[in-house]
């Protein structure tokens, strides 16, 4: 079974469509980015998988659980990092990640001993008494990923996350979330930055709010770089 | 425990350390009505004559009078702040982390509400020993009565709060809200003066006095302070919070509610 199946998904904000007829199955325990320009419609595939939008068109499945059904059960199954910061800045990283384990239900010291376990996977462990005020950017994002993994997630889901960090904190969360993902966990990462995706990782183009492919990135790009396949596929659907 | 009330405890305390961490908030909240007790009533109450209405058995003073008001006026600003937070969590994401937590939304919204309830009542309890402290102290057993009445109509105002949330895009948006809706349910209300003294002045005043969920939060706190009931402003409160809360779950709903009208990129 899949961590995350998608069937034939669609979306439109009034008249404008935003996805049309997107469907994907990710491959357990693998890193999928799903690459696509501004605009293409990541957020809104987001936000649908999170629940945060609903739709009447398609479907979503996570680790088998219909989420249109079984929201509950399906939003237990994700972990996500979303694009902005959802920190409280001047609380310590351990009582930001506290409050996110009891919105899952998770208390007392199983909180405290996921907390402690979700900060060192991700080499935060001495930050956890610090104030979110004085982390880096980098800092921060690596803490919204230790808490996203805090209930054991099936599917970590990251919506552009290196969005304003310099190069080499964004070398590390990239070097990191595919050490994740080798561990087992599914990861379904949307960005614009070809430079952050692997030869062995799975890609899913999204343009226009459309599947345009959905391979090995090794395969998508054959002996060419994944840049220039990724700019042409772009660009024939703007002439 | 139950994650339904792990997340319930967990919300209510972060709400409660975010008010106490903004200190200028916990002064401002308490000098305003403090303000009106000492500096506005003293000089009303030279203008206005009070009769015996009840839950009053007899004369008072101006200050006494005003008391319950001034409660309901800390829970409506409460209840307009926990709301002004909430399009600040929007815009900040951090409401997006609530919504998609695998708990009803109607419960995690609710636990938002609980958690406003709660530093409002914090912040009445301040406010009404200082008030004993001036001289101005109510039946001993007031203070308990009361609470219950101020646990509905917190969460009638705070509802009243997370609906116009659900409605607003921008914190740019709110100073208007704030003119809008907490002067005009203030003045228009028993707060500040009783129904009969308004009748004096205008029936029309008079009504929109009588229809406004303010005015019957207020008489709630009142009556309760001195350990009646006022049945029909129970009533009023709790028809208005459930209709409040009741439109606030529609704005918030995914399929209908203000995230589907937010694009997305």
């Amino acid at each position: 079974m899949t961590a995350l199946e998608v069937t034939d998904l669609g979306y439109s904000y009034g008249a404008k469509r935003a996805l049309d007829g997107v469907s994907f199955a990710l491959r357990p325990g693998h890193f999928t980015a799903l690459l696509g320009p501004n605009g293409a419609g990541k957020s809104t595939l987001f936000a649908l998988l999170t629940r945060l939008f609903v739709t009447r068109e398609g479907r979503i499945a996570v680790a088998g659980h219909d989420i249109a059904k079984e929201p509950r059960a399906a939003l237990s199954k994700i972990g996500v990092v979303f694009q902005q910061p959802t920190l409280d800045l001047d609380m310590t990283v351990a009582m930001n990640m506290r409050y996110f384990a009891a919105l899952h239900g998770i208390g007392g010291r199983e909180a405290a001993r996921r907390t402690e376990r979700a900060l060192a996977q991700l080499d935060m462990a001495e930050r956890a008494g610090e104030k979110v005020r004085s982390l880096n950017g980098g800092h921060r994002r690596r803490m919204e990923i230790a808490r996203a993994l805090i209930h054991d997630p099936e599917v970590l889901l990251l919506d552009e996350p290196t969005v304003g960090l310099d190069f080499k904190s964004r070398q590390a969360i990239v070097a990191h979330v595919h050490e994740l993902a080798q561990t087992g966990l599914t990861v379904f990462w949307a960005t614009h930055l070809v430079d952050e995706i692997g030869d062995g990782d799975d890609v899913v183009v999204l343009h226009r709010g459309e599947v345009l492919a959905h391979e090995p990135a090794a395969d998508l790009r054959g002996g060419r770089s994944l840049a220039e396949v990724f700019m042409e596929m772009t660009a024939e659907g703007i002439a | 425990m139950t994650p339904w009330l792990i997340a319930l405890f967990a919300i209510v305390r972060r709400e409660a350390l975010r008010f106490i961490h903004q200190r200028s908030r916990f002064l401002a909240a308490l000098v305003r009505p403090l303000v009106w007790l000492v500096v506005f009533a003293a000089g009303f109450r030279a203008a206005l004559g009070l009769s015996i209405i009840p839950p009053y058995e007899t004369y008072i003073t101006y200050e006494v009078y005003i008391v319950p008001g001034l409660c309901g006026m800390i829970q409506l600003f409460n209840g307009m702040q926990s709301s002004l937070s909430l399009v600040y969590d929007q815009e900040m994401g951090s409401m997006r982390l609530l919504l998609t937590a695998p708990l009803p939304r109607w419960w995690l919204l609710l636990c938002k509400l609980l958690a406003g309830v709660a530093v409002s009542i914090l912040q009445v309890y301040v406010f009404l020993a200082i008030a004993a402290g001036f001289g101005i102290a109510l039946p001993p057993l007031g203070y308990v009565a009361v609470l219950p009445a101020l646990v509905l109509s917190g969460l009638m105002l705070g509802a009243l709060g997370l609906l116009i949330s659900s409605t607003i895009r921008q914190l740019e948006n709110f100073a208007g809200v704030m003119n809008f809706v907490i002067f005009p349910m203030f003045f228009l209300s028993t707060a500040l003066y009783p129904l009969w003294k308004m009748a004096e002045s205008s029936a029309i005043l008079r009504d929109i006095c009588a229809a406004n969920p303010f005015t019957h939060a207020v008489e709630l706190i009142r009556f309760a302070l001195y350990q009646s009931l006022n049945g029909w402003a129970l009533l009023w409160v709790a028809l208005s919070f459930v209709l409040f809360f009741g439109l606030a779950l529609v704005g918030y709903d995914p399929a209908y509610g203000m995230t589907r009208r937010r694009k997305g990129g």
